[in-house]
């Protein structure tokens, strides 16, 4: 009796010191005006500087803030945020930001244009081993200074006074603002960092949620690794009062189907997925909830074309014209993506080339062309692929596809995501199935990712026009002849097929009836200083009670 | 008893050391790396991250430091969730998986043990072959369906429970239950096994002739023979059961020890695959060590000789 007594007082102790955090529903959540998001997966970092994940960005973007941002209306437009206005010399190549004089770190300690340049050069730190450092390359002495070659001073940002900050690049670069919207270009607190310990030292604790201090809106408040992290509202941010929500809490949820259920009990305000299988039933017995919006990302296959016999550009292009994109994406995806005809997914300024149709005539003449008459001859073709039930009906889709209208057969090889990656890098494989998300809104995302010596290009292909259109594209001031020439590399890249667009992406959440500002946004970049929460919940169609009410 | 409990421990050590070594260097075997990402890396970048974690040393080099850190009670730092230390990892997800296997394992006891002697003391009646079914079922019944049908009827329709998360103290009653009803079946089903064995032999023949009532007999005479098997089977169960199951952590959505074995293996987290791993096989040893002394108690068989 003794023992089950001091076992029941060991399990209460533990319960207790094991659930921490404190609990809010989604309708708590709307009257406390915090709002609750799903964010897959614990951030790798919380370093601004070395974030190179969606999952970190998700939380950078609400914590700090940049010299400019995303338009509250129109993500394309960018619009003031550190920077009050700023101004391009004439050929586009030196930039002046003007920086609010309000501008505060959410410890109150004023935000200055010097700690814009500590923080580049920061960034630009070998030491810091900042994945994303390559983005800075772009100011002037970038890559010199990355190696040594030249000291930080000479890196071309540059403090005019506290407020003004001059920016001077390596060519004319007409759509830097919407550049600046990459966290990449943020500022990190200088004062902080170097208070507990070396600016690139990766054990620097200032980014514990009892430390940081932040530009944003939100600022960090709680960390608990596994189970959420909570930003609450700053009020030393120089819009706080048009900030209507008190926290955003960020969950690590990784199953889709755990997220969903937790959605339909009223714990979650904003879901990061919705299942695959559960996607046409919610479009169709519950359009309140989902919101179903195009992603500025595409899905595409990287052939290795080093390898037989994908070496031959008439048996790449035969691939891409018998693939059936529409009956891929209506009977298979059914989440309402669009077939990608190019690299570059729909958008605005940028008129799509034509690319790939469907046409199997043309497709069987190529291969027959090639020497693989009907498929005779051709050889088994092996697709590599990150592990995933959902892909794996695609790709099975595809087999189909392909042994009917070009009689050749395919093999699925799966791998997981990791070795699928390294695979990948090192270009052990024969084509794989990828996807590209861009990283600011402008079509040479998509593009110079396939220079030769693009670090993501990964097929083997090279071509010496395309490298010269996309050079010229970047040093061209004219925005509408740099769009022109993107255009004709585009058309080169797809012509020549070293990788075969598929479709490009829409992203599917279920959103709480209790959530305000929602809007579709191909960047998919959340910013919850303009969004609000009504209590008490709206009616919605499906019974959202939380456990308990 | 004590030449028992030396030769036990020689044996943990050597199992210890020998678990550690064959997981650091099969995990170097594998393809990938800790530091792969969606968009390629500038190679400067990996190898100064390579650098700071000693991944451009020789690996017997790697080896002896990673060796000679373990033995100071030092797990390093994690690779994937980078400036945290596996041993506060550990130290954060531990409690959670110890506090739902603790729940499991009282719920296998509870429902395990009085089925098995029921069904072993009534066999071939329909108390012995209807929880006897049920067990079959329990034993078949894969985690990741019984775990979402309950969540589905006290969750979903009745909204009892939170569907998932590690926040109130009720939490930890659907995914104990999950995790507990499939310990109990096995538990029922070496009750039962245990149980007839003894119920055969000729002292029990001996006090019924003597006149001793049924309960008394079940209780004084059978229990500690027949839970024998339960016992040594316990020791293994209970190391496995209180570090966690991936399937109910990610299904439950709770911050507990499961997830890491596996999430630690797919990201290449080389330092917290080994951590995982060496915390896993020393409780194994632990466990496995208490049920051997325990059976040697229960058992004067085993004590003579």
């Amino acid at each position: 009796m003794r023992l089950l007594h001091s076992l029941a007082v060991t399990c209460f102790a533990l319960l207790l010191a094991a659930c921490s955090g404190d609990s809010i529903n989604a309708t708590e959540g709307a009257r406390r005006k915090i709002i609750l998001v799903n964010n897959k997966d614990d951030p790798r970092w919380l370093d601004l500087h070395r974030c190179n994940s969606v999952v970190e960005s998700n939380i950078m973007i609400t914590l700090f803030e940049g010299l400019v941002g995303e338009g509250r209306d129109n993500e394309r437009i960018a619009a003031p945020g550190v920077a009050e206005r700023w101004e391009p010399n004439d050929k586009a190549d030196v930039w002046t930001f003007h920086l609010r004089k309000n501008a505060k770190w959410s410890d109150g300690v004023p935000l200055t244009a010097e700690d814009f340049v500590w923080s580049y050069r920061r960034m630009l730190r070998p030491e810091l081993a900042a994945e994303y450092s390559g983005f800075l390359y772009l100011l002037k002495n970038g890559r010199e200074v990355y190696d040594k070659n030249l000291p930080p001073e000479q890196l071309g940002a540059r403090a005019i006074d506290a407020h003004t900050l001059e920016l001077t690049l390596t060519g004319p670069t007409p759509h830097f603002p919407q550049i600046l919207c990459h966290t990449s270009w943020y500022p990190v607190p200088r004062h902080c960092i170097e208070k507990y310990g070396s600016p690139v030292d990766a054990l620097n604790p200032w980014t514990n949620d009892d430390k940081m201090v932040s530009n944003g809106p939100f600022r960090l408040t709680t960390y608990l690794f596994r189970r959420y992290l909570e930003a609450t509202r700053n009020e030393h941010y120089w819009d706080a009062a048009n900030v209507k929500l008190d926290g955003v809490r960020f969950y690590s949820i990784d199953s889709d189907l755990t997220e969903d259920r937790l959605f339909r009990t009223g714990q979650l305000h904003i879901t990061y997925n919705v299942p695959l299988s559960k996607t046409p039933g919610y479009l169709r017995d519950h359009p309140d909830v989902i919101r179903n919006d195009d992603n500025l990302a595409v899905r595409f296959y990287r052939l290795n074309i080093t390898r037989k016999p994908f070496d031959d550009v008439r048996v790449r292009r035969a691939l891409g014209l018998a693939l059936d994109r529409k009956g891929i994406v209506d009977n298979v995806l059914r989440a309402n993506q669009k077939p990608a005809s190019g690299v570059v997914p729909p958008l605005e300024g940028y008129e799509p080339v034509p690319g790939f149709s469907y046409n199997v005539e043309e497709a069987r003449r190529l291969l027959a062309d090639a020497g693989y008459p009907g498929g005779k001859g051709f050889p088994k073709i092996e697709l590599l692929m990150a592990d995933s039930e959902a892909e794996k009906q695609v790709q099975e889709a595809v087999q189909n596809i392909w042994k009917k209208n070009l009689g050749i057969t395919m093999e699925i090889k799966t791998q997981d995501y990791n070795s699928y990656l390294s695979s990948q890098q090192s270009m052990d494989y024969d084509f794989t199935i990828a996807g590209w998300n861009a990283d600011y809104y402008d079509a040479a995302t998509f593009i110079d990712m396939w220079l030769t010596d693009g670090g993501n290009n990964n097929t083997g292909w090279s071509n010496k026009t395309f490298d010269k259109l996309v050079a010229d594209a970047g040093q061209s001031s004219d925005a509408a002849q740099r769009i022109e020439l993107l255009r004709k590399a585009e058309t080169l890249l797809l012509a020549e097929a070293a990788v075969i667009p598929v479709y490009y992406y829409t992203r599917t959440r279920l959103v709480h009836p209790s959530v305000i500002g929602w809007q579709p946004r191909m960047l998919d970049d959340r910013f919850y200083r303009f969004f609000d929460l009504t209590f008490p919940p709206p009616p919605c169609s499906m019974d959202l009670r939380p456990p308990g009410s | 008893m004590l030449s028992i409990i030396a030769s036990r421990f020689l044996q943990a050590v050597a199992v210890l050391f020998a678990v550690f070594t064959l997981t650091f260097f099969m995990v170097r075997m594998a393809p990938g790396d800790p530091f792969v990402s969606e968009k390629s890396m500038n190679p400067d970048v990996k190898e100064t991250l390579r650098k700071q974690y000693a991944l451009d040393k020789p690996l017997p080099v790697q080896y002896v430091r990673a060796l000679t850190s373990y033995a100071q009670g030092d797990f390093g730092l994690s690779m994937k969730n980078q400036g945290m230390w596996n041993t506060k990892i550990i130290r954060d997800s531990f409690p959670v998986s110890l506090t739902i296997g603790l729940g499991a394992l009282i719920i296998a006891l509870a429902v395990g043990l009085p089925a098995g002697i029921l069904a072993a003391v009534r066999r071939n009646t329909w108390l012995d072959f209807t929880p006897m079914s049920l067990a079959m079922i329990g034993i078949c019944l894969p985690t990741f369906v019984l775990g979402p049908c309950l969540l589905a009827v006290f969750g979903l329709k009745w909204r009892l429970f939170n569907v998932a998360g590690w926040f109130e103290s009720t939490d930890w009653v659907l995914p104990s239950v999950t995790m507990g009803l499939a310990y109990a079946a096995y538990i029922a089903r070496l009750t039962r096994a245990g149980m007839l064995e003894v119920l055969n032999q000729d002292y029990i023949r001996t006090a019924h002739a003597k006149g001793v009532p049924g309960w008394r007999i079940v209780l004084c005479h059978t229990l500690r023979g027949g839970l024998l098997p339960v016992a040594s089977f316990l020791g293994p169960a209970i190391a496995g059961i209180t570090t966690g199951s991936f399937v109910i952590e990610k299904v439950f959505n709770l911050p507990g020890l499961g997830q890491h074995f596996i999430s630690a293996v797919f990201n290449r987290d080389y330092t917290l695959i080994l951590a995982t791993a060496t915390l896993y096989a020393g409780l194994l040893v632990i466990m496995n060590f208490l049920a051997d002394i325990l059976v040697a108690w229960m058992n004067p068989k085993l004590r003579l000789t």
